[in-house]
């Protein structure tokens, strides 16, 4: 199949979505774009309109991806806006304070919730449409924080994990049928997730790299990218620790 | 990540620096005081604030609107030239200034009013910006335009990011058939052929500069290559262009540039030279420095300096020798010197730099003290002629110096925005 040329993506606000959007415009995409802050979406759709071609559309829609039962009312008004859905793109999340999930477990639901439960459910009604369709791509940003636990950052870690093992099976579902689906791992990225992070050294990258990643990853229809590819070894190396090693370890 | 100006010089990185995402946001709470950054390509330290923090700009990068069929653009501050010509250049248009690296942000571009090798036809980049907001610390947000708050846009372009936060700006283009350029090359044995030159160009072509072998002395003194250009008109046959981005990759612990290589590159450069006319892309016409990202690293880890004044038409040939002549004899001077002389145009903010007269830009290597004391000769020379320096690239300048240079810095520094401040501008004010 060819690339995606009808492109539905959630968290359209992240700076990762942001730059990846630009780069599926330059690809040829018509773009629909769900973001939870309603000005900077606008912002983000007007400076795509400037640089789109004529006869390329782009459209949007707010809506807090957190209220699952939204879901197929996005769809539906990304599906009349761009005709039908070639491609999805899921890339909304939030860094939760990793103390703060310790001390009230309300937060660790929540990060659940963003970075875990919401994700799937997107993926699920992708599925659903594309199963009907026919074909499609369904891509979303996961982490290298999915690949282990470590007492830094578990929260997160384990929604991502949980989101990579769905897309696992997923794949695995799906893949008679002519459906892709992309697991996205990016490493360190500069972006305002990362704000309070002091950003030196070789392992940050940038958001407009990893998109490249992404539309690369698209174009070759992979399965798991870690992004950048370096991240791969790295992992390679942190999940084959032993347990009883590993959990010595202040990661 | 510590921000740094473009001379690299060793300064003391500065306090606090975070990035805006959203131009309708709130200014952050940080610690005062503020001041905007955008690429950093101002060479001193205009664009640094040691003891408050620095509001980055460069992803406010959204487009707002662009009229293919009249060459309006509005944008965020953070939008750089580069974008900007990306966008425009395949739909027939063309920034109406550009400086000489496609790196800048249009906030960056505004606040030093920056000027470009057509000033004598179209003026400095305020000319061509229709309206502008800026964001106060009061939270206010104030529209700009002739008709409205003119006094803040006259304080604002060319203000050095002290009004406050320009957050977008409206600019006209000028429409091209292409995005090619007539060029046409004259060598000059002597400086003293250059005016004449200059003064002909001047009536017949839109773009003129000259780069200047400031080491080479006696009879070849100020020898040199003079360059006119205009945008080329519709043709069939344009050539093919491909650019081959470069970079260099990590910091030499010492200059790479020293009176040898120096010497070799600039005599080279004038050998090489060819008379005649031919068809050039834009970009390495313009900005043929950006060939190379980061060349600025070359001079190590004490960085560099650029000098660039200007100096009225009346004391201009006689001024701009004997600064050719004092930078000769002081062996310092580095590579080839830019000299390229200003229109008449009336300034577009109460600090502009471009006036009329000739502009003399020319880097040096940082030998502290040594180099420091050429400047202050040099300054002598500027301030007999009444010429001024030029902010953006200024790091050192004497307060005396800048207050006679900017005789409305008094009106100016009624319009800043009191929680804004740079290093700048506390030198000059001490
Ligand atoms: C290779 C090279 C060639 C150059 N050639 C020329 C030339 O031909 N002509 C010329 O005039 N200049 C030239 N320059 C200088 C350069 O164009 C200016 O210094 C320009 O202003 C840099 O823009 P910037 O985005 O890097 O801004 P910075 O250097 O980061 O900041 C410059 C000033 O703008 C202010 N500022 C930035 N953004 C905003 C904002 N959003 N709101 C309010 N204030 C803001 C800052 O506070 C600061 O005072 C050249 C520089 C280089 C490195
Ligand atoms: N940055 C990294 O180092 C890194 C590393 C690995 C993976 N990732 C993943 O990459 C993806 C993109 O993140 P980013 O780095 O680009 O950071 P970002 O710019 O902070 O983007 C995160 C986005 O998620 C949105 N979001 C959060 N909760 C939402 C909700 N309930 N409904 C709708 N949108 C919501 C935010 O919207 P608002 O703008 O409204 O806040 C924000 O735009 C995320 O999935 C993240 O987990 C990032």
């Amino acid at each position: 199949m060819n690339f995606p040329h009808r492109v539905l993506v959630f968290g359209a606000t992240s700076a990762i979505a942001q730059a990846t959007a630009r780069r599926l415009l330059q690809q040829g995409c018509d773009l629909h774009l769900i973001g939870r802050n309603q000005t900077k979406l606008q912002t983000i759709i007007d400076d795509l309109k400037v640089r789109a071609a004529p006869a390329q559309k782009v459209s949007g829609e707010a809506a807090d991806l957190d209220n699952l039962t939204d879901f197929p009312h996005l769809f539906d008004t990304a599906t009349t806006a761009l005709g039908s859905i070639d491609a999805v793109l899921i890339a909304h999340g939030s860094l939760p304070d990793q103390k703060a999930c310790e001390t009230n477990f309300s937060n660790t639901l929540a990060a659940l919730h963003t970075n875990g439960i919401s994700a799937i459910a997107l993926a699920d009604e992708a599925a659903r449409r594309m199963l009907i369709q026919g074909y499609g791509l369904i891509a979303a940003i996961s982490s290298v924080a999915g690949d282990r636990g470590r007492q830094s950052n578990y929260v997160y870690g384990a929604a991502k994990g949980m989101l990579n093992i769905y897309l696992q099976g997923l794949r695995n579902r799906l893949a008679p049928s002519g459906i892709n689906v992309l697991t996205i791992k990016p490493g360190f990225v500069d972006t305002p997730m990362t704000a309070a992070f002091e950003k030196k050294g070789i392992l940050w990258a940038s958001a407009d790299d990893i998109a490249r990643g992404i539309i690369s990853a698209m174009h070759k229809r992979r399965d798991i990218v870690y992004l950048p590819w370096f991240w791969c070894g790295i992992m390679f190396i942190i999940r084959t620790i032993p347990e009883r090693l590993f959990k010595k370890l202040k990661l | 990540m510590a921000l740094h100006a473009w001379g690299r010089l060793p300064n003391p990185h500065n306090a606090n620096t975070v990035r805006l995402h959203d131009r309708h946001a709130d200014l952050p709470n940080v610690t005062l005081p503020w001041l905007a950054h955008g690429c950093g390509r101002s060479y001193g330290d205009v664009c640094l604030n040691r003891r408050g923090s620095l509001l980055h700009t460069i992803n406010l990068d959204h487009f707002i609107d662009f009229n293919p069929a009249t060459g309006i653009l509005r944008a965020e501050a953070g939008v750089t030239l580069r974008a900007i010509l990306a966008l425009v250049v395949p739909h027939g248009w063309f920034l109406a200034v550009t400086p000489g690296t496609r790196d800048v942000t249009l906030g960056g571009a505004i606040a030093n009013d920056v000027h470009g090798k057509n000033h004598h036809v179209a003026g400095s980049f305020g000319h061509h910006v229709r309206q502008l907001e800026i964001l106060r610390s009061t939270g206010e947000r104030l529209r700009c335009h002739a008709q409205q708050h003119a006094e803040l846009l006259r304080a604002t372009i060319g203000g050095l990011g002290l009004t406050g936060l320009i957050t977008w700006a409206e600019i006209a283009l000028i429409p091209i058939a292409n995005p090619f350029m007539t060029v046409e090359t004259t060598r000059f044995g002597h400086i003293d052929n250059f005016w004449a030159l200059n003064a002909q160009a001047e009536t017949c072509w839109p773009y003129t500069v000259a780069w200047i072998d400031c080491l080479a002395q006696g009879k070849r003194q100020g020898r040199g290559v003079f360059m006119t250009a205009a945008h080329a008109a519709t043709q069939e046959n344009l050539p093919d262009w491909r650019e081959k981005p470069r970079n260099i990759p990590f910091d030499p612990p010492v200059s790479l540039v020293n009176s040898l290589s120096l010497r070799t590159f600039n005599a080279l450069y004038w050998h090489k030279a060819r008379s005649g006319t031919s068809l050039q892309h834009h970009v390495p016409y313009f900005y043929p420095l950006d060939a190379i990202s980061r060349w600025n690293r070359i001079y190590g880890s004490a960085g560099f300096y650029q000098y660039q004044c200007v100096l009225p038409p009346d004391a201009m040939c006689a001024g701009t020798t004997s600064l050719l002549n004092r930078i000769a004899r002081s062996g310092q001077g580095s590579f080839l010197a830019v000299l390229k002389t200003f229109g008449n145009h009336p300034p577009p903010g109460m600090l502009s730099f471009p006036r009329p007269g000739a502009t003399l830009a020319l880097d040096f290597p940082n030998h502290g003290q040594r180099t420091l004391a050429l400047f202050t000769e040099l300054d002598a020379i500027v301030r007999d002629a009444g010429g001024a320096i030029y902010p953006a690239k200024d790091a050192r300048m004497p307060a005396s110096l800048f207050k006679s240079a900017f005789p409305q810095w008094e009106t100016f520094s009624q319009w800043m925005d009191p929680a804004f401040s740079s290093d700048f501008w506390l030198r000059v004010n001490s």
